[in-house]
């Protein structure tokens, strides 16, 4: 085995070397498929994490929707009471209620405004996000809000300073002053860097319309519910789905892929992430295809002397392997660096586990784009490379 | 692979055939060609175009199997042998040089002579010294490290040196001197006829070229796949060198 893999990896290497700008071209063209590639795979993480971002690290295992709302938040109601009623489940170890909306942060002197998600929650609460500065909220009426890290890296807040939100309630546009006084880490909302405030300032400070206006009672659209014991989850659900009237129960799993347009969009940049692959394959294929074509007759001449077809195969194999790790390491290094030059607001998140899987995608498309040019050289007869047979 | 029939040549082939079937019937390319070749003696094939000398060749590189026959290359017969065991055999007991694209184009000139002592697991310090002296002595040794593209006129020499590095039983050479100049053809065959002497090898050579059978012992001469003809006296040779070239 030993002498096989030398002369093999001998062969490939010198072959390699010795042609070394030719096969640094093929290099470059597997290293922008990989660019390409991790640049899909991020912008899928950055466009699904902008969705699903403060659902994932909520510190629950299940959310309470109004029955026959589709799992949809914005088109849940659940009055101020069913908190109370879902408390008193057995299993149960904490439930908040969770308002959302959207409204726009007015910012100093001439910076556009920006849009955010404002989200009420119950301060000391399943919901509340956990502060990395500063401090969590203080009543649940109080002017106070706790800003996402994307709201912060996009403002230049910081705790103690206060902030102006403009809203329209029924035709009017009103403005609202509260001060940070927490900044969590990411924790973004349909695609908007987020704004927590306790739930009856929420309640007063949202949109709302001429109707609203005059309904007196606060209405959340979900709660979220955190159990005693995370494995009893199938249980519990029943139990509130029982015990509490008209509602019904999500995962947070579940949740997510409820999230408007988050399935489509993520199969979308899926589908272009794999045809992207599959484009690589026949790059790469073609290449190592039209290699051996051009060297028959040295593969013929090998095979005469006594080369082996598994020396050969394992050649092929090699240089296929070299070159694809080459072209993904250059890749990889371009994509790292363009990131760090990418603004906030540009949705793109490289997360190690799915770039690890599109490179780990990217190394194989290699070796199965060569099969074919693997194949073509252990069938290359040495008696007709060289011109021998009559 | 292990069965070995009792042979005082290094080569000996018996009523060797080899037929294919066409339309217009069967085609004996080889038809019954028994010869011996012993160790240290230099044989030229010789004969027209077609008359089955190339076939022959490949039957005895153990790069194609005799229809009927045997080929006993140190008394084992390569015609009763697997694909495998005659890769074997082609990569220990055969060395080989071609008509053209002799060479392995990204390995230089002594990458690719001590190319068969790597696939035979034998390059060592003295195998290394070995191709070198080897080249030097066919005139190459300014040229070690070129590349073939980089050494027109020196490639044949290469190949030789490549053909007997490994000390194989039986070396052969298909027109080595097609692609040279008559002055270089004369040299590489007085080279190689010189080293399959003094190393003791079978050395076989088709050529059309008859004037390079002057470095040779024996020449025989084969037509519509037979062996017609063979000239073994020194008299008998040189009348024949002194002929040219074969149709």
């Amino acid at each position: 085995m030993k002498p096989l893999f030398s002369v093999s990896a001998y062969l490939a290497l010198k072959e390699i070397w010795r042609n070394r700008g030719r096969f640094l071209l093929v290099s470059l063209v597997i290293a922008l498929i990989t660019l390409l590639v991790l640049f899909i795979a991020a912008l899928g993480e950055g466009l699904g994490n902008g969705n699903r971002e403060y659902i994932s690290k909520l510190d629950g295992e299940l959310l309470v929707y109004q029955e026959k709302s589709d799992l949809l938040i914005q088109a849940s109601r659940l009055g101020t009471g069913r908190v109370d009623e879902v408390r008193a489940i057995a299993g149960v170890a904490d439930a908040g209620m969770i308002g959302t909306a959207s409204a726009t942060l007015l910012l100093e002197q001439d910076a556009d405004p920006l849009k955010v998600a404002l989200l009420g929650v119950e301060p000391g609460h399943v919901g509340e996000p956990a502060v990395v500065e500063g401090s969590q909220l203080g009543s649940a009426d109080a002017g106070e809000v706790i800003i996402d890290r994307n709201t912060a890296l996009r403002t230049g807040l910081t705790v103690g300073d206060e902030v102006t939100l403009r809203v329209t309630q029924g035709t009017e546009d009103v403005f609202f002053t509260l001060q940070v006084v927490g900044i969590a880490d990411g924790q973004q909302f349909s695609l908007q860097p987020s704004i927590f405030t306790p739930f009856l300032t929420w309640d007063r400070i949202r949109p709302q319309s001429e109707a609203e206006l005059t309904f007196a009672e606060a209405t959340a659209n979900v709660i979220a519910v955190k159990l005693t014991d995370p494995e009893a989850v199938e249980s519990v659900r029943q139990e509130i789905e029982q015990g509490v009237e008209n509602v019904v129960t999500a995962t947070r799993m579940e949740a997510i892929q409820a999230l408007p347009g988050y399935t489509a969009q993520q199969s979308t940049l899926n589908t272009q992430g794999g045809f992207t692959l599959f484009i690589g394959i026949l790059v790469i294929g073609g290449f190592f295809q039209i290699q051996v074509l051009q060297k028959v007759s040295q593969v013929g001449v090998l095979k005469a002397i006594g080369t082996s077809n598994p020396v050969v195969a394992a050649a092929s194999v090699i240089q296929i392997v070299v070159i694809t790790v080459i072209g993904v390491a250059i890749g990889a290094l371009f994509a790292y660096l363009f990131s760090l030059f990418f603004p906030p607001t540009v949705p793109i998140v490289f997360n190690g586990t799915t770039s690890a899987i599109a490179l780990a995608a990217l190394l194989l498309i290699g070796p199965l784009g060569g099969l074919v040019s693997i194949r073509y050289a252990v069938r290359i007869e040495p008696l007709k490379a060289l011109g021998l047979s009559s | 692979m292990n069965n070995i029939t009792p042979t005082p040549y290094a080569l000996e082939t018996r009523a060797v055939v080899k037929q294919y079937q066409a339309d217009a019937g069967t085609i004996y390319a080889v038809n019954d060609v028994s010869f011996k070749v012993a160790a240290g003696e230099f044989v030229a094939l010789v004969g027209p175009s077609g008359s089955g000398k190339t076939t022959m060749l490949s039957i005895l590189a153990a790069l194609l199997k005799p229809s009927a026959g045997q080929v006993l290359l140190d008394g084992r017969d390569l015609a009763g042998m697997s694909e495998s065991q005659r890769v074997v055999m082609r990569r220990a007991q055969i060395g080989f040089t071609f008509q053209a694209n002799n060479l392995v184009p990204y390995l230089s000139a002594v990458e690719n002579v001590e190319l068969m002592l790597r696939l035979n697991n034998r390059l060592d310090k003295a195998g290394r010294l070995r191709a070198r002296e080897l080249l030097a002595r066919l005139g190459l040794s300014e040229r070690l490290n070129n590349l073939p593209g980089q050494m027109s006129g020196g490639q044949q020499r290469v190949a030789i040196a490549r053909a007997l590095i490994h000390n194989p039983s039986l070396v052969l050479a298909d027109e080595p001197t097609a692609s040279l100049d008559t002055e270089r053809a004369y040299q590489v065959v007085e080279t190689f006829a010189g080293l399959i002497h003094e190393q003791k090898r079978a050395g076989i050579m088709v050529t059309h070229d008859l004037r390079m059978c002057e470095y040779v012992d024996r020449v025989l001469r084969m037509q519509d796949g037979k062996l017609v003809q063979e000239y073994t006296t020194p008299e008998e040779i040189m009348r024949l060198a002194k002929g040219g070239r074969e149709s």
